[in-house]
């Protein structure tokens, strides 16, 4: 049985992990429908890995069910995985091999014939913008370049869904904003995509719809812009304070002109849809703080305001 | 998809890899079965032959050839099943790749181990053409001396590759090399006849895969073989079959989590 139009690619209930006593994945669900970018939004060891990783039928389910392109992982991993494309956590690269090479053979694992492969490699070296290194060892290149070249390696079977697990974790801004550019032109090629991150703005710019994770499970699920709206005001007012300068009563303070008070070690989220109204009525008490930043909610809040924690400690 | 295409396809990546080194592989396969049978075989033979009473009246050369050569396939797969299987674990993660593919564990041990008899073929091939150059091989038996080095390569490679998908460091590795193969290279008749060792050592040879593959080797090259000769073909058969089911285990306790 293959997945037909309208019936979801992947499929989970009740999806649970556990490595011995430790529950990695405690009873998920979610569906992701064909063309979709879905995204699992997360600090590490929320459990993104391991779901991905039993997506790629790498790990066995340990209990509830889950169903990838209409099949069961316990007995079609093979050919499922066939019809996949993985972006690991880690680099898989051979380093030795030049960069078309590492392309080819991987599409040798595919059984694509060698022929159809050389032109193959070509195209996906252009969409990536690796062509003048085509023919270098991948072992020098920078590691911007090296996630790229999975990308392209990802690409190589043509697959119904991408599953990227953390595409641009130790990546520099620059080198992150060239992966999100190739991931959102594959995007709006129709490519399915399903990724893991523990970015918030990775998940705002790339991701129809995400669920957060924490502690192996599913605590909110939406749109970026729906989550913000429901867990978050419009609107954040950052207070930093000089060294013991910080009220003890911030209450006192900001009563009436916030919705909500969020103190955090460095710094003090005031959350209130009219950010400036709410710095100027602080001000006019007479509360002065270091500085004062007033910006947009982002899923960092959400995530802040849903689990008490910071995405990134 | 029959499993012989899958298993073929992680040997097509090992011989891509191999295309990079092979041109020092192939002087080393060379030179090293030369030099040793000019020193053991040539030179030090002719101090062996003056005094020593080899069975059957055989030279020191024809005697130590076969033996030398079974041993060397018993080092080249101590080394190509330990560090490159780990690293495709752990360091370069090569396996990682494979298995976001079609293949499966299975295809990924099958396709690592026919890549070794791949190497082993060579290795115990120009070994052989070398020994006969040399002049030790006395029967046309002894053209099965290569595919039965192939499998005395096997018979290590199997387990080793076992063992280096449950280890968690290389460390192990070098305790296997000083403590197991090297006591096995010089005291499982290699040399001299295990018949010369003390008791108790001599029962331990036994037990030794290598013991079991010099000894066919030099049956074969010196067209002595009898019945026992499948006795020793079988250890050497179930030292690669418990090794291979070994690494089933291992592989995938390790990979598939």
């Amino acid at each position: 049985m293959t997945a037909h139009n309208g019936q979801p690619l992947i499929h989970a209930r009740d999806l649970v992990k556990r490595f011995g006593e430790f529950v990695a994945v405690d009873g998920i669900d979610f569906d992701l429908q064909r063309g979709e970018a879905f995204g699992f939004l997360g600090p590490n060891g929320a459990g993104k890995t391991s779901t991905m990783r039993m997506i790629g039928c790498v790990s066995p389910v340990t209990e509830g069910t889950l169903r990838v392109l209409g099949m069961d992982p316990a007995r079609d991993g093979s050919k499922i995985r066939g019809r996949l494309g993985v972006v690991p956590q880690q680099d898989t690269l051979d380093m030795e091999l030049t960069v078309r090479e590492n392309i080819v053979i991987y599409g040798r694992y595919f059984g694509l014939p060698r022929k159809q492969l050389y032109p193959r490699a070509d195209e996906l070296l252009e969409f990536v913008e690796l062509t003048e290194r085509a023919n270098d060892k991948v072992e020098p290149l920078s590691g911007g370049m090296k996630r790229r070249l999975t990308i392209a390696r990802s690409l190589v079977n043509d697959p119904e869904v991408l599953l990227l697990d953390e595409p641009t974790t130790g990546l520099d801004p620059q080198a992150r904003h060239v992966v999100w550019d190739r991931l959102y032109r594959l995007k709006r090629q129709g490519v399915t995509l399903l990724l893991t991150t523990h970015y918030m703005d990775e998940a705002e710019q790339l991701c129809d719809r995400l669920v957060v994770m924490d502690h192996g499970k599913i605590v909110a699920e939406g749109s970026p812009r729906d989550l913000i709206e429901r867990y978050a005001t419009r609107e954040v007012v950052e207070l930093r304070f000089d060294d013991g300068s910080r009220p003890e009563d911030l209450g006192y303070w900001t009563e009436g002109l916030v919705e909500r008070v969020e103190p955090l070690p460095d710094r003090v989220l005031l959350y209130t849809d009219d950010g400036d109204a709410a710095s100027h009525g602080i001000h006019e008490r007479g509360l002065v703080p270091e500085s004062i930043l007033v910006r947009r909610s982002t899923l960092e809040d959400v995530f802040l305001h849903l689990t008490g924690r910071s995405l990134i400690e | 998809m029959s499993s012989l295409t899958l298993t073929l396809r992680p040997l097509e990546f090992f011989m891509t890899q191999y295309r990079r080194m092979w041109r020092g592989n192939v002087v080393s396969s060379v030179v090293s079965p030369v030099v040793y049978l000019l020193a053991l075989g040539v030179g030090l033979g002719v101090f062996v032959d003056r005094s020593a009473d080899l069975p059957n009246g055989v030279s020191y050369l024809e005697f130590v050839a076969p033996g030398l050569m079974a041993a060397t396939a018993m080092q080249i797969s101590s080394f190509e099943a330990s560090w490159p299987v780990l690293s495709a674990i752990k360091w370069d993660r090569q396996y990682h790749a494979m298995l976001a593919t079609p293949l499966r564990v299975r295809d990924v041990i099958l396709g690592h181990q026919a890549y070794f008899m791949f190497r082993l073929l060579l290795t115990a091939t120009v070994y052989f053409v070398v020994i006969a150059a040399f002049g030790a091989v006395e029967s046309p038996l002894g053209v099965l001396a290569i595919p039965v080095t192939v499998l005395v390569g096997l018979a290590f490679t199997a387990p080793l590759a076992a063992w280096a998908a449950h280890t968690q460091t290389e460390v192990s590795f070098v305790a296997i090399f000083r403590f197991v193969i090297l006591p096995m290279f010089l005291f499982s008749g290699t040399f001299f006849p295990i018949s010369s060792l003390p008791r108790p050592l001599e029962v331990l040879a036994w037990f030794t895969p290598l013991w079991h593959g010099v000894t066919l080797c030099r049956d074969l090259t010196l067209g002595q073989v009898g019945p026992e000769d499948l006795l020793h073909l079988a250890y050497l058969l179930a030292f690669v079959a418990v090794g291979l089911v070994l690494a089933r285990w291992t592989y995938k306790r390790r990979l598939f989590v």
